[in-house]
């Protein structure tokens, strides 16, 4: 019963540990009906059996401008120019809420789903991609409330133009996309064996939220904190909320170098985060 | 004609850390990253001691499994069999994918899928149908195929009217049953499946096997299929392999595979007293000299209920004796409960007088009466109306009945009642 004279034509191979780097692409396109099932089961169940549904899409970025506005542009003077502030601030949140729901979406993946991933195989990397996916959907609810402030805006008066770099708004969003997913499934592989990296997601993002220029342009940080400017500097988020800024309300300044430096660390972080999921996602079911 | 190998195993091996995982983690990991870089081998692979539950090992590692070899040919059913904690799950994990083996390699020329829990993924929020195409989708269905089975998933599962509910007001039957319709229409090339037919009730039970039945004798799918259930083995599987302690022990045909897994359990049930009572009797009348069991292939204290039970008592009569009676009481063992009683001079009319001398005395128990259970033999012997001579508790022959064929040859059934005769039944036009 050996097979020395059968040809060596085996569909697959189960190995203790995953060629370098596999991302099998072709995979994922097999499982492609699951992620679409699965980015519909984040959307349709996230606000069943709540009496305002998917308004609370809604209330949460326009509580959170509103509390902006009244302490940092009201009590504590930051000066958004023409910009009405509750528009600036309204646009940088929506734009950091999308990178904070994947990021935070992503980063419990193996946690959150133990009880499935030790039953069925699928690549894993379908559910944090889902994820990402169905959190667009969130974002484009809420992106659209910004438009329907902007033109509120625009019709009360406000000096508010349209610029033409806006058309490159939703690489900048697959950009932020990528840069949670990468960080997220670096993080959830983590999680798996160090919990403590849970612990740190929650209160690092409020942190790193302070550091993105979510709430003030990133030219003031640097005239006022010229010593604590580069934080801020080295932080390739603050580029994309700074760039989207410019794009959808022409504030502020794009910086090319700036860009590339985003570009370069998210592309580097997405595959470091995709090489550590991969290996993790062989034997995290014996850790978790 | 030789047969084409689907799926084959080679020295799989996995390594589990015992314990907390904490604290010593991060002082592991290191240790091991250091080994390695500096082109060592893993120093914890070394270490490790075989699973048996029942022994404190020194190591803080166990081997869940070791160097399990088998081959599986196109068109098989491969029962696992063996104890709790033999590896045995620890195998279709590594099989679907679930976990990696710490070492070897499996190769196969199909996909496989696994069954390891029905219903995985199912969201109580959705509905019955929305979750028929999400759990579909996460066993590796297609939209496509998933639509073009689902009036038979539907039908099959026995739930149209709720097809439409929320899953979350489904009872657990009900929720037991579309998730399990979902994983009967699968079509893979190889079927992973644990014991996921010991849910819903009797009817279901039996509509999930004959459906699996059907999956691998009409359609010559091959499946590799874990229970306890060997009345189920026996009925869906062709081939068997025993697993003990992480190890494969046997790997042969399914009848054998039973009978080993069966008379590799070790009985416990072999007590001393009636051994110590024979040798320390002292009687003026009767000596009992052995009492045993005895069936055709029985292995150790297993019969099967399927077939007669022989009980031989050896005795020696001193002096003549008027009115001795040798018999004994079924006991059921897990109820404590006497079935019944029966002495050897039951059908005569008055008491007998048996001579001295030495004596085999036989009986049996018919077969398709007893169920699946515990029995004891408890000997009654004494003479009548006078006095016991061998009366107790302990001086019991206890035995395991097993139920291989049930009932009906489609599963066995686990009934209420102490006993489960065969009976024959008539059915007539009137």
């Amino acid at each position: 019963m050996n097979d020395n004279n059968t040809p060596n034509d085996w569909l697959f191979e189960i190995t203790p540990k995953n060629k370098f780097f596999s991302l099998n692409l072709n995979e994922v396109w097999q499982y492609r009906d699951l992620l679409l099932l699965f980015v519909k089961r984040d959307v349709i169940t996230v606000y069943k059996q709540t009496v305002l549904g998917p308004l609370w899409y809604l209330i949460q970025p326009l509580f959170t401008s509103i509390t902006f506005t009244i302490i940092f542009n009201n009590v504590a003077g930051i000066d958004t120019g023409t910009i009405p502030p509750f528009l600036f601030n309204l646009a940088g949140i929506t734009v950091w809420n999308y990178f904070t729901a994947c990021l935070t979406g992503t980063s419990d993946t193996f946690k959150a789903n133990a009880a499935i991933f030790g039953k069925v195989y699928f690549p894993r990397i379908i559910t944090p991609l889902s994820v990402v996916i169905s959190n667009l959907v969130k974002f484009g609810i809420q992106f659209f409330i910004f438009v329907a402030f902007y033109v509120f805006y625009y019709f009360k008066g406000s000096n508010l133009t349209i610029n033409s770099s806006l058309l490159f708004f939703p690489f900048l969003i697959v950009l932020m996309g990528l840069l949670g997913l990468g960080l997220g499934m670096l993080i959830s592989s983590m999680v798996t064996k160090y919990r403590d990296f849970s612990y740190l997601i929650t209160f690092g993002i409020q942190l790193l939220m302070y550091l993105s220029a979510v709430m003030y342009p990133m030219e003031l940080i640097k005239d006022k904190l010229p010593s604590y400017g580069w934080l801020v500097e080295y932080n390739p988020l603050a580029y994309i909320i700074e760039t989207a800024r410019y794009m959808l309300l022409n504030v502020g300044k794009v910086s090319v170098l700036g860009l590339s430096y985003t570009l370069i660390v998210t592309i580097a972080v997405f595959f470091i985060g995709l090489l550590v999921f991969n290996k993790t996602e062989k034997s995290f079911i014996d850790t978790v | 004609m030789k047969k084409e190998i689907i799926l084959k195993a080679n020295n799989i091996s996995k390594q589990y850390r015992l314990g907390q995982i904490g604290t010593g983690t991060l002082r592991h990991d290191i240790n091991r990253w250091w080994h390695r870089i500096r082109g060592k081998e893993n120093p914890y692979l070394k270490i490790g001691d075989i699973n048996d539950r029942s022994t404190k090992g020194s190591s803080d590692y166990v081997w869940a499994l070791k160097d399990i070899n088998f081959e599986v040919e196109r068109g098989e059913v491969l029962g696992i069999i063996g104890k709790n904690g033999a590896g045995k799950s620890t195998l279709l994990k590594i099989l679907s994918k679930v976990t990696a083996p710490t070492t070897g390699s499996i190769k196969s020329r199909g996909r496989i899928a696994s069954l390891l829990e029905v219903g995985t993924g199912f969201n109580g929020e959705m509905t019955g149908r929305e979750n028929i195409f999400l759990n579909g989708a996460i066993l590796g269905m297609t939209k496509k195929e998933i639509n073009s089975k689902l009036d038979e998933i539907v039908e099959f599962s026995g739930c149209e009217r709720y097809i439409d509910t929320p899953v979350k007001r489904y009872s657990s039957g009900m929720t037991v049953r579309l998730a399990f319709a979902v994983a009967a229409f699968l079509e893979p090339e190889i079927l992973v499946i644990d014991e996921v037919l010991a849910v819903g009730d009797a009817e279901f039970q039996k509509k999930a096997i004959g459906k699996m039945q059907d999956i691998s004798k009409g359609e010559g799918r091959t499946v590799l299929f874990v229970s306890h259930n060997m009345a189920a083995v026996k009925s869906l599987c062709t081939m068997g392999v025993v697993m003990e302690h992480g190890t494969i022990q046997f790997n042969g045909n399914i009848d054998e595979a039973i009978n080993f897994y069966l008379s590799s359990e070790k009985s416990d049930f072999n007590s001393n007293s009636l051994d110590e009572f024979i040798k320390n009797q002292n009687d003026d009348f009767f000596i009992l000299k052995k009492a045993f069991l005895y069936q055709d292939d029985a292995q150790d204290n297993y019969f099967y209920t399927n077939k007669e039970l022989l009980i031989s008592i050896e005795y020696k009569v001193i002096k003549e004796v008027l009115g001795l009676r040798i018999g004994f009481d079924l006991v059921d063992l897990n109820s404590g409960i006497v079935i019944f009683r029966s002495f050897h001079d039951d059908l005569e009319k008055m008491s007998i007088k048996i001579n001295e001398g030495c004596y085999l005395i036989s009986v049996s128990i018919p077969a398709n009466l007893l169920k699946n259970g515990v029995f004891g033999i408890k000997l009654a012997i004494g003479i009548h109306n006078v006095r016991w001579i061998v009366y107790d508790d302990d001086l019991m022959l206890k035995f395991n009945a097993i139920n291989i064929d049930g009932l009906n040859s489609a599963y066995a059934d686990s009934r209420p009642g102490l006993i489960m005769p065969k009976l024959s039944w008539e059915n007539r036009n009137n």
